[in-house]
Formats: structure tokens, sequence, C-alpha cells
């Protein structure tokens, strides 16, 4: 990779990975009365997948030699601890957008101050490439990338199973539910990765030593020039209506096998009329 | 009283996607009395077959775009037609199926709109002010909302299998009418380009997030879906499988269910050497009723089971698959 393969005029390569705070996945989640997630602090983490982009961008930034990785994140107080946990796992510089009007936003909102926040960076020296994680798995609607790549008007290259850059051009592979590609484009561009990428490395005590010395710019919306009203609850495009715990499953059966348990099951299930007779395929008509 | 459009995602050979039709439904719902449902086919392939089927499910007109020489299969090229799509329809509501491709598209969509977008939908309905209302299930599949789209245009991705698609009520279905377009799509769409593309096997199976009945195999398969299979023969059930099954190559990756792979929730999910991880069981904790068969009466999975077997999958499958086929 020679050292001007950016699409800046500045030796190497820029790449800004968004991570995203999430209660753990492992924890009791909640939804509140506003139908927003219950943050009691604690329990928060970095979203998996987003470990996957840094990771995806730390390798990239290795493979080029010349390079910086800076992390953008968007929360209350506790989403520092993903930014911080980005810092551990190679990134080099951490950007926390921290305001209180932020709160309740959706994907659009989100996307627009994550796009601020990138155009900022931008400013200072050209942002090469942008990467993400393909969903956020509290949510999961992936709306973010897409949104990110068209407000920053980027090409994009989503779902990534594998990422390669050379000459300037980034190229993925990605696995659709029907088909499986390799899309390419030019440098500036985004990349949404899943969690084929790689494999996060782990941070160890030495990485976790250098991460504290990693700068944290906090800024806030006017930092950004972002107009609360467009953001937040007050710029949302839906709202939650109504939130409630799926009910639990009653009358659980939980046998050992005596032997016989295939065959019960069996009845059990004729019993409940989940049997049918074999459909045709739905997946497609004519 | 409005107009409703349906994207008609359809396979590479042109085969509409079953579950569209459950979309026309939906739709019919939405756009109430004197509303009318149009449906937007994207791509060369030919559309002539599919005509009478979307005639019998309402669809009154079919607004047919091409791209010249533009990839539809570009999300970035998708939503611009689905820009020019609603404005040449005048919907106030467009409904896709819930895939990656129309969620990215919409993504899109929503920002050149401003559209407010619901992914994941089980079910859509007005609510009494006359509002989009989406149902969806978060966090793994354990808490369900509901979602108002506060927006016009108002987005919302439904998942296959949220209503039985119902035909009209008329003896001879009138073809829906055909408007071409061609849309001009610009530069910035095709900055990222296809360099290879592999459709998928056709298979015999019914498609997995469609599905009534999935049968799921994991690593205590050790690779082995014979068993899997010939169950899923005798129920008419799709076959999937967890991340660890698809990464060691036992199946294809299409077949993963989970966070980071298929959401599904069939009337019948049946699992056998499945752990029950977190992610996989936010990808089929919504589902009727769970079935889980695994060696270790420790497993997590047991926990969301409605009917547990503590057992060996290679003893249990074989005798439930030929109980099945003596009936
Ligand atoms: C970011 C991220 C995203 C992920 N996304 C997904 C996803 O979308 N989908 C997904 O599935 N996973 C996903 N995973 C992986 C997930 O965490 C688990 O590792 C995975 O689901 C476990 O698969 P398994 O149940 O096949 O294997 P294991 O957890 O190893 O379980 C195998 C089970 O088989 C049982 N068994 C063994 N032999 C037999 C036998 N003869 N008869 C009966 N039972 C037997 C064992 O008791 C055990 O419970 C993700 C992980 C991460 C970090």
């Amino acid at each position: 990779m020679s050292p001007t393969a950016g699409a800046g005029n500045v030796p190497g390569v820029r790449i800004v990975v968004c991570v995203k705070h999430v209660p753990d996945i492992q924890s009791d989640r909640a939804l509140g009365a506003d139908g927003r997630l219950v943050r009691d602090g604690g329990d928060g983490t970095i979203n998996e997948v987003d470990e996957n982009a840094v990771e995806a961008a730390v390798v990239l930034a290795e493979q080029v030699g010349e390079a910086e990785v800076v992390v953008v994140t968007v929360g209350p107080d506790d989403a520092e601890d993903a930014a911080r946990r980005a810092l551990q796992l190679g990134a080099d510089a951490a950007v926390h957008v921290l305001d209180d009007d932020v709160a309740g936003s959706d994907a659009f909102g989100t996307a627009a101050v994550l796009a601020a926040a990138v155009r900022r960076l931008g400013a200072d020296v050209p942002v090469d490439l942008v990467v993400t994680g393909m969903a956020g798995l509290d949510g999961l609607t992936s709306l973010v990338p897409g949104a990110l790549a068209a407000l920053l008007d980027l090409p994009q290259l989503t779902l990534a199973a594998d990422v390669a850059l050379a000459d300037g051009e980034i190229t993925v592979r990605r696995d659709l539910d029907h088909a499986t590609e390799v899309l390419s484009a030019p440098l500036p561009a985004l990349v949404s990765v899943s969690d084929r990428a790689n494999e996060p490395r782990y941070p160890n005590f030495q990485r976790i030593m250098a991460a504290r010395k990693k700068p944290v710019e906090t800024l806030t919306l006017a930092d950004l020039g972002v107009d609360p009203a467009t953001v937040g609850a007050a710029g949302a495009r839906t709202a939650v209506v109504e939130a409630a715990p799926r009910p639990p499953r009653t009358d659980r059966v939980l046998v050992s096998d005596d032997g016989q348990a295939g065959a019960r099951l069996a009845a059990w299930l004729v019993e409940r009329d989940l049997v049918r007779p074999a459909a045709p395929p739905t997946g497609e008509v004519l | 009283m409005s107009t409703v459009l349906v994207l008609l995602d359809h396979a590479d050979t042109g085969a509409l996607r079953g579950s569209v039709l459950e979309l026309a439904t939906v739709a019919r719902d939405l756009a109430g009395d004197g509303g009318a449902v149009h449906g937007l086919w994207v791509g060369d392939e030919p559309l002539d077959p599919a005509l009478p089927v979307l005639g019998r499910h309402g669809v009154s007109v079919v607004h047919a775009a091409t791209t010249g020489a533009a990839d539809p299969r570009l999300t970035p090229v998708l939503a611009e037609v689905l820009v020019d799509a609603v404005t040449a329809s005048g919907a106030t509501v467009l409904l896709a199926l819930s895939t990656f491709e129309n969620k990215e598209a919409v993504a899109r969509f929503a920002v050149a709109t401003g559209a407010g977008v619901v992914t994941d939908a089980a079910a859509v309905e007005r609510d009494a002010e006359g509002r989009v209302v989406a149902a969806k299930t978060v966090l793994a599949g354990t808490w369900t909302t509901r979602c108002a789209v506060l927006t016009d245009p108002a987005v919302v991705l439904v998942k296959a299998g949220a209503v039985p698609a119902r035909e009209v009520d008329a003896d001879a279905p009138a073809l829906p009418a055909v408007s071409a377009r061609e849309v001009a799509v610009s530069e910035r769409a095709t900055r990222a380009r296809v360099v290879e593309r592999t459709a998928e096997e056709p298979t015999d199976r019914p498609d997995l997030a469609a599905a009534d009945t999935v049968v799921v195999g994991g690593r205590g398969t050790e690779g082995d879906f014979t068993a899997l299979e010939a169950l899923a023969d005798v129920l008419g059930a799709a076959v999937g499988a967890t991340r660890v099954a698809t990464d060691e190559g036992w199946i294809g990756h299409e077949a993963q269910i989970g966070q980071t792979g298929v959401t599904v929730s069939p009337r019948l999910y049946i699992g056998a050497g499945v752990s029950g991880a977190v992610h996989h069981r936010g990808g089929m904790q919504a589902s009727g009723t769970v079935v889980a068969i695994n060696s270790d009466p420790e497993a997590p999975v047991f926990e969301i089971a409605d009917y547990g077997i503590v057992g060996d999958l290679f003893v249990v499958l074989p005798q439930l698959t030929e109980a099945l086929r003596a009936r």
C-alpha cells in the first residue's frame, strides 16, 4: 500500500469507527414506560459487533502502516466506556458526543449526529473510511449504516464478512439471505461489518494501559452545529406507544429420554395440531 | 383511504417471493375502503407471470421500474427507485419485506424523504388517529413493542409470516395495470459496484424466514444433518442452524438463525444439539412452540423450551421422524 492510499492528501489512511454503548446482551434488559431502554448503568457494554468493526479498522490500519483510527460514540455518560473499549482494542483516539438532547434519537437522529461528528473530524484531516457494525444488537434495525452513508454521500459496502483495501479501493464480501456478493468502491467509503469479518482481539494488560493515555474528546450538539430539534426524541420519526415483556412460556415440559421420548414428542405435536401435511415451498410462488 | 405501495421482492429468476402476498394483504387493510394497493417491480425480470397472482391479492397497479445500466440490486439504486415510485404512486405508506437489503434501501429512502421507518414488524395496523402502528419484538425477542410512525410517507418492513395472505373476494379479479418507468439513477448510487454475485442454489424447502416449521441443528449434530433433514422432509420444514454450524461449513451461511443471521418466528421451532446461546435466541425467541433436544440438562435452551428432551439427538430425532411418518 502506498503512503498516499487515502483519498485525502495527507499520507496514510484515516478511519473513523462508530461504536454504540448498549446494555449487556447477557443481562436482563428492559424497556421503560417511554419505550426507551432502561439504562441503569453498570451492565452496559460496547455493542458486540462493533468490536468487529474496530478490529477491521485496526487490521486495515496495520496493513497500511501509516494510518489513524478514530472512534466516535454517541450516548450518555457511560457511553464513554464503549469508546474506551475501542481504544483498548487498538483505536488511536475517540470522540464522545454527549448531550441530553440526543436522548430518544431514532436511527436517523443517531445517523445525523454521527455524520456531523465525522464531518467535523474530516474538516481537520480528510476521512477515508467510515466503519460501523452491521446492526445494534439491541434494536437490530440496521438502518444507521445506510443512513450515515447517505448523509455523508459515501458509497456503502455493508454487511462485510471480509474486508480488503488495495490501491485506494475497498472490497468486501457479503452473505445475503439469497446470494453472496463481492462489492468494490473507491475511497472514501463506508463499510459495515458482520461478526464473520474477524475475531476481535482481546485487550491484554499492555493494551489496557496504552489506552489510558489515548485522548477522548467530548463534544456537544452545539459543537457539531446540530440543531437539537432535529435529533433526540424531538426529531424522532417513530414513537414507541406500548412496550411489554413477552409473557413467560407456561405449561412447559422437560423430560429425560427413557427410550420413548421421540415417539411421545410426536404424539404431543400431533395433539397440538403442530404437524401439518408438508406444504409446498412458500419461498417463491408461480 | 390511501395508496399503499408494496415492494415486490423477487428472486433473480423473476419468481415472486411468496411473503410479498402477505404484504399485499396487510396493504389492503391499511389502504382501507376506497384506498389502493400498488406494487413496485424493480428490474428486468419478466413481470407478466406474476400479474395474475398479484391481481388476486388486490394489487391494482404495478409500477415496473428499470434503471438502465445501473444494477438495481445495489441498495442505493433501489433507494432512488423507491423515491421515484412513492412520488409517482402518491403512496403514503411503503411496505417491504424485512431483509438486510431492504433495510439498507429504506434507510437511504428515509434520508431522502424524511420518512420514519419501523423494521422487523410482526403486525401493522392503523390506530384511532389513522397513524400506521407496527408491532415488533425487541431485546432478543423478550419484549413486544408497538411503534407509531409519525411521518408521511410511513415505511414499515414486515417479517415474513406476519399474516396469512388472503385473496380478494371477487370472481374475476382484474389484472393489475402496468406502469413502466425508467428511473434515471444518479452517479452516486453506483459508486460501489457488484464485482461478483452468486445466487443461492434453489431448494425444495420453504424459505427459512417464512417457514411455518423450522428444524435447527447446532454443534451437537457434529456436522451430520441427515436426521434433521429427514425430520424436515416429514414436516415440510425449513432447515436452520446456529452460527457454529454455519461457521464449520456444515450448512450454508443463509441458514444461520440469530442476531446476526435470520430472524424466524415459525409456529414450531425444533432445535437439536443447540445450546440456546443468547445470540441464537435473539433470532427465534418469538417462535410459537419451541422444542429442544439436548444431551445437557443444564443447556440454556431448556429455559425457553415448551417441550424439552434431555437426550441424544441421534436417537430422539429418528424416532420422532419415524413416529410422524407412521401416522
Ligand atoms: C457478535 C456475535 C453474534 C453471534 N450471532 C449468532 C447468531 O446469529 N446465531 C447463532 O446461532 N449464534 C451466534 N453467535 C454465537 C453464539 O454465541 C453461540 O456460540 C452459538 O449459538 C452456539 O451454537 P451451538 O448451540 O450450535 O453450539 P454450542 O453452544 O456448543 O452447543 C452445542 C449443544 O449441543 C449439545 N449436544 C452435543 N451433542 C449432542 C447430542 N448428541 N444430542 C443432543 N445434544 C447434543 C450440547 O449439550 C450443547 O448444548 C454469535 C456470537 C457473537 C459473539
